[in-house]
């Protein structure tokens, strides 16, 4: 659905974006991590085709950005870092504006319009200036904006920034029922919580792209698998015993916790609790020890910048 | 269609700003209320009055012949056009600083240029938006002023002066092209600064020539008539055409969202 090749950007002697190639599949949702000024919105903005990129190219759903453009604008919808909404107008007319300027039909129009408001609760305060709404009012607005006209591509920049616990949520709830709509959805984001869980594919961008994959693969990638055994009265014979054990990758203590890195937990996890129980050791727990996608994260932007 | 959305949408937007409204509405009233109260009190001017102006401006042939109150009712009449042209340049600079620096200050400018919408559509747009309000403003306020002079002026010969080709070239043509040349003035201060005041005081530079004019005349440097104000509507249509070019270029998407500030 999205398909960049060496999609580069320089603004004067600074380098943005360079040489980005990823692929978006139709139906996914592809989240973009990076630090501040990593080049994300500036992607986004190429893709979306208000920037054109320096070199290298785009193509959106079949269609190519900076030759087809308008075709592009017309199956893409945009949710930017602010929400971007005109605060004197009401949330009926800020819809009704967009919903025209992207050709929806007008018997279409106040359908959508309507169940768009209704969706995400703000029928009863349609004809309410924009400025009188909450913050997470307005993001849903802002989101209930660019879906307005249906579009088969969403870009989503930092969606639930500044929102409150709840407002973020309902976000992020709504962002998951557009994947079950088949939307394919393009997001930029900070919060590593929510891109894992949210996101099928995460690319780690810093200029250029460090490393694209499934959020469990970069943990796996990184770390690989591990698990964590607590044992009543834990002894370092335990951890010789399980360290001689052919297919364990490595085993050390952790407090009271015995941790092993394996290739296949679910094939050798049996074999190891058998081998300890036939040892003696009385096992309290047993537990997938999985790394956060913000230490994943951390590690990727320090390996890089050591680099 | 999409440029009546756009219409539609400043309207809706920059109606609802007090300072706005202010504008629209009491600009064309004061500069139509302004000539017709002069024009009433200068009925009964005295000959002596008229030794105070500059000799240069009295000796004008239009003048000739005409009684002291009808010399300085038509005196006034042709100074009230260049005043009267203020409304076709004040109107639009104030829509277009408040819906251009509005548009950044809410930060909508960037969806907005995510629309299958032309550049040409939008700037269409914002520059209707601000220049139609202004045009049938000057227009309209030029009927008021026509009809209710025509019962305040001391005589046929003055009347003839507010309904010459002078007049009408300049509120036929010269006011709106007036207005094209403050809503690309407007677009092209906003796209520089970041308050909707500041953008209307910067682009308020426009009047100064017109104010040169008013007090050449005044002066009796240089006298108003058909052909000055061909020369003018001509002049003007060139300027604004070369600005048009510089608001276009300005208003490309990549420009407005890495060069405007």
């Amino acid at each position: 659905m999205i398909q960049t090749q060496n999609l580069t950007r320089w603004f004067d002697n600074t380098l943005a974006v360079d040489n980005l190639t990823l692929e978006v599949r139709e139906g996914e949702i592809f989240g973009l991590l990076g630090p501040n000024g990593a080049g994300k919105t500036t992607t986004v903005r190429m893709l979306v085709c208000l920037l054109a990129p320096t070199s290298g190219q785009a193509i959106i759903d079949g269609y190519k950005v900076g030759e087809e453009d308008t075709e592009i604008r017309r199956r893409i919808g945009l949710l930017t870092e602010a929400p971007g909404l005109y605060e004197r107008l009401s949330a009926y007319k800020n819809l009704d504006i967009y919903a025209r300027l992207y050709e929806v039909p007008s018997d279409r129009r106040e359908r959508q319009i309507r169940g768009y408001l209704d969706m995400l609760g703000l029928w009863e305060r349609r004809h309410d200036p924009v400025a009188t709404f909450s913050k997470g009012m307005k993001q849903k607005l802002a989101i209930a904006r660019a879906l307005i006209h249906e579009p088969r591509v969403l870009f989503l920049d930092e969606p639930t920034a500044g929102l409150d616990p709840e407002a973020a949520k309902l976000v992020r709830d709504f962002i998951a029922e557009l994947r079950q709509e088949g939307r394919t959805i393009f997001l930029c984001t900070h919060n590593l919580d929510e891109a894992d869980r949210l996101c099928d594919r995460i690319g780690v961008i810093r200029q250029h792209l460090i490393q694209v994959d499934t959020p469990e693969n970069l943990r796996n990638h990184l770390y690989g698998r591990k698990v964590a055994m607590q044992l009543r009265a834990l002894s370092d014979a335990h951890l010789q015993l399980v360290r001689a054990l052919p297919f364990v990758k490595e085993a050390h203590l952790e407090g009271d916790k015995l941790v092993v890195a394996l290739d296949n937990p679910e094939d050798e996890n049996p074999i190891l609790v058998r081998r300890l129980v036939e040892a003696g050791v009385e096992i309290q727990f047993v537990s997938e020890l999985k790394h956060s996608l913000e230490e994943v994260y951390l590690t990727l932007i320090k390996e890089e910048s050591e680099r | 269609m999409k440029v009546w959305t756009i219409i539609d949408k400043e309207w809706a937007d920059v109606f609802k700003n007090r300072l706005v409204l202010f504008t629209v509405g009491f600009l064309p009233l004061i500069f139509t209320a302004i000539p017709l109260i002069m024009l009433y009190v200068m009925r009964r001017t005295e000959a002596s009055e008229l030794e105070e102006l500059p000799q240069a401006l009295l000796g004008n042939p239009l003048f000739a012949g005409m009684s002291p109150p009808e010399a300085l009712q038509a005196i006034m009449v042709n100074q009230f056009m260049l005043f009267f042209l203020l409304i076709p340049l004040a109107i639009p600079m104030t829509i277009a600083a408040y819906s251009i620096v509005g548009e950044k200050t809410e930060r909508s400018l960037e969806p907005l240029l995510a629309t299958p919408i032309t550049t040409w559509q939008l700037l269409l747009g914002k520059s209707l938006a601000a220049a139609l309000p202004a045009v049938a403003a000057t227009w309209f306020s030029f009927l008021v002023l026509a009809i209710v002079a025509r019962f305040i002026v001391v005589s046929g010969r003055v009347y003839a002066i507010i309904v010459s080709p002078t007049w009408l070239l300049a509120i036929g043509f010269l006011s709106p092209l007036l207005t094209v040349l403050a809503v690309t003035v407007g677009v092209i201060v906003s796209s520089r600064v970041n308050d909707p005041r500041a953008a209307e005081q910067l682009g308020m530079v426009v009047i100064l020539p017109l104010l040169a004019l008013f007090f050449a005349q005044m002066a009796g440097l240089i006298f108003v008539n058909a052909l000055v104000m061909l020369c003018l509507v001509g002049g003007m249509a060139l300027v604004d055409i070369g600005l048009l070019q510089l608001a276009v270029r300005l208003f490309q998407r990549e420009n407005i969202l890495t060069r405007w500030r």
